[in-house]
């Protein structure tokens, strides 16, 4: 297990798409719910603790290897309710195969690609790049949990002129955070042969869903999701 | 050279600048109009599209910063049926998604293929951006910068990567130039210092049938990438 690869893939100027979305913050922004750094950081332990968790199970299981990945794809259709959600989590999870593909050429992407030419649900991708990388479930759940804080923490920089280093500091102090929601996660995807999917955490965050699904239709915005 | 190599791992969605389709078929030729705002990229774009519709396959790519403005002006105008005009969303960063990550726009050309090709020619719009945004050669075969003698004539002395390094420099709205006291003579020596070899057309499209030098330009490089796939 390569360190090295671990930071190429969590590094956020990996070439993957997510710069263009802000993990639900514009939305929060617009509807005055998040206004600062304190805002911020009760945003994204919440983001952390809801699609974090679920998006952190499903990266851990499929970097097990699990063959079902069709089923873990189908499992985050069934758990997100918001279409506009789902269609930019393809949308990320197409994006960072690609991406995967150029920086880790490997059979079992090659394989998600032909099964999902479209693209699978990014959590999904994220767990079989981590695994072509040489990483493992933790690895691979850090990423997915880190990604769900960093997105929404850079996008509110450019939100709201929020100071960068504010912005910065509000993720090191989510770290406990993390590292708790990796945890989870990754016990979580050991269970996965025994126990089936079913043993995946599935919190939900309606208000993120419902402020996706509004972001969609603005005319007006700066930001894709 | 990098855009003719085969590539061996891949049978499913192509991951970088190859020259075919992964059904074997050459893909498109891809060029990138970049630019500061309000240059006039998308009337070019608008120009070229009625120039070239009728001799080549088109289709349309446009970054938008923060609306679908451009892409809404092309479809308003009718250039292209709507299924050959495509909106990427930026994330308030252009340069980005034209550059530094380009899997979006990557997208974007290789859907407008399967759905609306077989595609001759794909126009990849920056949104309007600073001086120093060029398209990756992972996205684009060959880039277009566009500016304005009204943004003022030492942009040619000044330089700057668009400038400098673009396959054609385009100096637009020369019509205003008498209004705003620009210097045509000192632009176009102030670009061939920057520029070398390298073409810049100047452009006034008041009248559409301007964009006549441009489209041979476009013309000059279809028939380039078409030869070569021969």
């Amino acid at each position: 297990m390569s360190r090295a690869a671990l930071l190429i893939l969590a590094d956020g100027r990996f070439p993957a798409g997510g710069h263009a979305h802000s993990g639900g913050a514009e939305a929060a922004v617009k509807a005055g719910r998040v206004t600062g750094a304190p805002s911020l950081e009760d945003f994204c332990r919440g983001r952390l603790h809801t699609t974090g968790l679920v998006s952190a199970g499903l990266a851990a299981a499929a970097a097990l290897g699990a063959d079902g990945r069709a089923a873990l794809d189908e499992a985050v259709d069934a758990h997100t309710r918001s279409l506009a959600l789902r269609t930019a989590a393809r949308k990320l999870g197409r994006q960072l195969l690609r991406a995967g593909r150029a920086t880790w050429p490997s059979p079992e992407l090659d394989a998600l690609a032909r099964a999902f030419p479209k693209g699978a649900h990014q959590p999904v991708v994220l767990g079989t790049t981590a695994r072509a990388a040489g990483l493992g479930p933790a690895d691979a759940a850090y990423c997915a949990a880190y990604e769900t804080v960093s997105g929404p923490a850079t996008a509110v920089v450019r939100l709201l002129g929020l100071d960068p280093f504010e912005a910065t500091a509000v993720l090191a102090r989510l770290g406990a955070d993390l590292d708790e929601v990796a945890a989870a996660a990754v016990r979580a995807a050991h269970r996965v042969p025994e126990e089936g999917l079913h043993a995946l955490p599935a919190a939900s965050a309606p208000l993120l869903e419902i402020g996706g699904e509004a972001h969609a239709a603005w005319p007006v915005r700066l930001f894709a999701s | 050279m990098h855009l003719d190599h085969d590539h061996t791992h891949s049978d499913a969605a192509a991951v970088s600048a190859d020259a075919h389709r992964p059904d074997g078929r050459r893909r498109a030729l891809r060029i990138g109009l970049g630019g500061p705002v309000g240059s006039g990229k998308t009337a070019t774009v608008a120009a070229l599209c009625r120039a070239l519709r009728d001799e080549l396959s088109l289709a349309v790519v446009t970054n938008d910063i923060y609306t679908r403005e451009d892409a809404e002006f092309l479809l308003r105008e009718a250039v292209l049926p709507p299924e050959r005009i495509t909106a990427v969303e930026t994330g308030a960063c252009p340069h980005t998604a034209i550059r530094d990550d380009i899997s979006a726009n990557l997208e974007a050309v290789e859907d407008l293929e399967d759905e609306v090709g077989p595609l001759d020619l794909i126009l990849v719009e920056s949104g309007g951006d600073n001086l120093t945004a060029t398209f990756s050669r992972g996205l684009v075969d060959a880039q277009v910068f566009v500016i304005d003698v009204a943004g003022g004539d030492d942009i040619p002395r000044k330089g700057g990567p668009g400038v400098t390094t673009a396959d054609l420099l385009i100096v637009n709205k020369t019509d205003l130039a008498r209004y705003v006291g620009s210097d045509l003579a000192r632009m176009a020596a102030d670009a061939k210092a920057q520029r070398g070899e390298l073409p810049v057309v100047f452009q006034s499209l008041r009248s559409e049938e301007h964009v006549a030098p441009v489209a041979d330009w476009v013309r000059a490089r279809y028939a380039a990438w078409a030869a070569a796939a021969a």
